[in-house]
């Protein structure tokens, strides 16, 4: 049977250095996984690459819901259901929020009901607890790194896509922040949105109840297991576990 | 990866603008090639006008055949003007010589995209040089007259208002300005003259729409506004859909007088068909705590000089420019601003983007000037070009001159090409290549359309997306 999302032999190159080399993974629907790894393993290339990141030589084969999307170009990802939830968010001067937010509602969707679009769009930000005059200024423009993830935060609810990636979604937040973007992924996951996360803390771990934990190394996934992978790591470290394996 | 069609389509447009119409005109008056005493006096006389007026065309055109061409801006393409091939002054015999079955398809089309109503197309295109709009225009008109404002074409405010036009015109652009200036002085037809009382505040734009029948947009328009002491008035002309002219010189002058307490914004959007030198000078005098603010868009024409000025004559007053222009392919824009400060506690802020693309070309020039003695003087000037394309320029050419210790100074300068984490961020959300560059250039314009009303922004931002359509990638 086809696995709702799967990584076939992908390689990842940037500038002729291979990050990524014959690797392979597969999540089933609805799951909430994570990708762990010491830092600058390839997570993020990971994610950049499945996503369509220009600066990559990518191979292999990639699967939503049957659908190969390695051949297509980054906004027909984005068509076919992928979101990524960028660790560092990128500003764009003059652009509005709003007006962002549904441009992007109507490209994905492929249509816009305006009516249903601020009804789900006012009920995310109460549930995030996100300040109206949020959507009049400028996107990610002077925002904080908070402020930052909260918006990709309620973009990951809005859009609710079949597959989000989300990079280091709790990097850089308080514990206040970082409790309000775990209880809108948790949303995400009950909306039906299968979730693959890059995260380095056990914490956000645990609160979702993940279901896969791989560990990336070499290019390749290493280890595969549940929770208590996340939590012999957290205790002995990469090292230790990767060379018991 | 962008494609090509829709590029070559505009190009093709641009091609067209080249031509202008070939219709056959009867005029009722038309002069000669050229420009001599003889037709400056025929000019004067068709239009009835008093002895003054003819003495001051006669003196401006002394001047404009003495004067030497500007150094400053584009000397190559100035040194092209052939001013033994123009006619200077031209009067159709009907309003109705050119037909719409003479307009080129393509550019129909462009209408089309921008979603012009029908009957601004055919003024556009220059088809008719009425506007239906002019029953909306008697009925603000019977306001403005309960309120004393004055708001007529420059020909007839000469023959309405001798006193008022004689004490101010020619006073902030003198004659010997610049070759242009004083091309204009000697040969100006069309343009608009407002005057607005004391104290009295205007609540809705200005808009020269209105009365478009009046030759608004002429080759030699001239216009001059004065804002009397505590008043307030927005101006806008112009519209962002393509206007069309066979002629290929255009010298405008524009004169604004802000007095004591009075604001002014006088905002423009050009968009003048890829044939045409625009060449304009446009400046204002701001009194005693007086404001000015310049709006000014330039997206077409092959060639623009143009520089909104402003001398702060006034203790407290303040002036603002804020300057945006996109230079296509084989254009040339060369844009900027002035502010001279001439009393103490002035201030000045200048905005001034640019986008070039293609082998375009858009240049900031810009000249701040305090003079000694004037105390606690503040300007700050910020240009951000953005270019696309390894053959498109962009240059700024600042000038500062400043005389007093106690000024406070800042220059601002960005350079930069489209970046690709932008496009990655927002076509990850689903935006195609085109709609995310559109986004982000509409974004970098954004301080101005916002300063718009909403008509205009929305088909300035539409323009914007039409002109760069395919040119990313």
């Amino acid at each position: 049977m086809k696995k709702f999302f799967e990584i076939k032999e992908l390689n990842v190159s940037i500038a002729d250095k291979k990050v990524i080399s014959g690797l392979n993974l597969s999540l089933d629907k609805g799951t909430v996984s994570t990708i762990m790894g010491k830092n600058g393993i390839g997570k993020s290339t990971l994610a950049y690459a499945i996503m369509g990141h220009p600066q990559y030589e990518v191979s292999g084969e990639v699967f939503l819901d049957g659908v190969e999307i390695l051949s297509l170009p980054v906004h027909k990802r984005a068509q076919q259901g992928i979101f990524l939830g960028f660790q560092h968010p990128i500003e764009v001067p003059g652009v509005t929020v709003v007006k962002f937010l549904q441009q992007a509602y109507k490209a994905l969707k492929g249509s816009i009901d305006y009516t249903e679009f601020q009804k789900s769009l006012t009920n995310w930000m109460d549930f995030l607890g996100i300040d109206k005059s949020f959507l009049y200024r400028y996107l990610n423009e002077g925002f904080s790194g908070g402020e930052k993830k909260k918006l990709e935060t309620l973009q990951l609810l809005l859009f609710n896509p079949k597959l989000a990636i989300l990079d280091e979604p709790d990097s850089g937040l308080d514990v206040d922040a970082l409790k309000i973007v775990g209880e809108g992924i948790k949303k995400a996951k009950e909306n039906g949105t299968t979730v693959l996360l890059i995260t380095h803390y056990q914490k956000l771990l645990n609160f979702l109840e993940v279901d896969n934990v791989f560990v990336l190394n070499e290019g390749k996934i290493a280890l595969e297991g549940d929770i208590s992978l996340a939590e012999e790591i957290e205790k002995n470290g990469y090292d230790s576990v990767l060379s018991n394996a | 990866m962008a494609d090509n069609k829709n590029n070559n389509e505009l190009k093709s447009i641009s091609e067209e603008y080249k031509y202008g119409f070939k219709t056959e005109e009867k005029y009722k008056f038309k002069s000669d090639k050229g420009l001599t005493e003889e037709i400056v006096r025929a000019i004067s006389e068709f239009k009835k006008e008093p002895e003054w007026m003819l003495e001051f065309r006669l003196k401006a055109y002394r001047a404009f055949k003495k004067m030497p061409m500007p150094w400053w801006g584009n000397t190559e393409l100035l040194a092209t003007v052939d001013f033994d091939n123009i006619h200077y002054y031209i009067k159709p015999e009907k309003d109705h010589e050119k037909s719409w079955d003479d307009v080129p398809e393509e550019i129909k089309e462009t209408f089309d995209k921008l979603g012009i109503p029908e009957v601004e197309r055919k003024f556009l295109a220059g088809v008719t040089a009425q506007y239906e709009s002019e029953v909306v225009y008697h009925s603000i008109k019977k306001e403005f007259e309960k309120l004393g404002i004055v708001f007529l074409d420059m020909d007839s405010a000469v023959k309405e208002y001798p006193e008022l036009v004689k004490k101010y015109f020619g006073t902030v652009i003198p004659i010997h300005d610049n070759k242009f200036a004083a091309l204009n002085s000697a040969v100006w037809s069309g343009g608009s003259f407002i005057y607005v009382p004391k104290g009295v505040k205007v609540e809705t734009p200005l808009q020269a729409y209105f009365r478009i029948n009046a030759q608004n947009m002429g080759q030699f328009e001239r216009t001059l506004i004065i804002a009397d002491e505590g008043s307030d008035v927005h101006y806008i002309e112009g519209c962002s859909a393509p206007v069309y002219s066979s002629d290929s010189l255009h010298a405008a002058v524009v004169e604004v007088i802000a007095l004591k307490g009075a604001r002014i914004r006088y905002s423009t959007i050009q968009n003048w068909s890829n044939n045409v030198y625009n060449l304009v000078t446009k400046r204002a005098v701001a009194y005693e705590n007086a404001t000015v603010e310049w709006v000014d868009g330039n997206i077409g024409a092959k060639f623009t000089m143009k520089y909104p000025a402003i001398f702060l004559k006034g203790e407290g007053a303040h002036a603002e420019v804020l300057s945006v222009a996109l230079a296509g392919e084989g254009q040339h824009q060369d844009s900027g601003a002035k502010a001279f400060h001439l009393a103490p506690n002035t201030t000045s802020r200048i905005v001034s983007k640019s986008i070039s693309k293609g082998t375009g070309r858009a240049s900031y020039r810009g000249w701040i000037k305090v003079n000694k003695g004037m105390k606690n003087c503040k300007s700050d000037v910020k240009c951000d070009a953005l270019i696309f394309g390894d053959k498109a320029r962009s240059d700024t050419y600042p000038r500062m001159e400043v005389y007093e210790p106690t000024t406070k100074l800042t220059h601002e300068a960005t350079v930069s090409k489209i970046q690709e984490d932008q496009l990655f961020y927002l076509m990850s959300r689903g935006l195609s290549e085109d709609e995310a560059s559109t986004m982000i250039i509409n974004g970098f314009f954004e301080p101005f359309t916002k300063e718009l009303p909403m008509e205009y922004a929305v088909e300035f931002n539409r323009l914007v997306s039409l002109e760069m359509e395919g040119s990313i990638g």
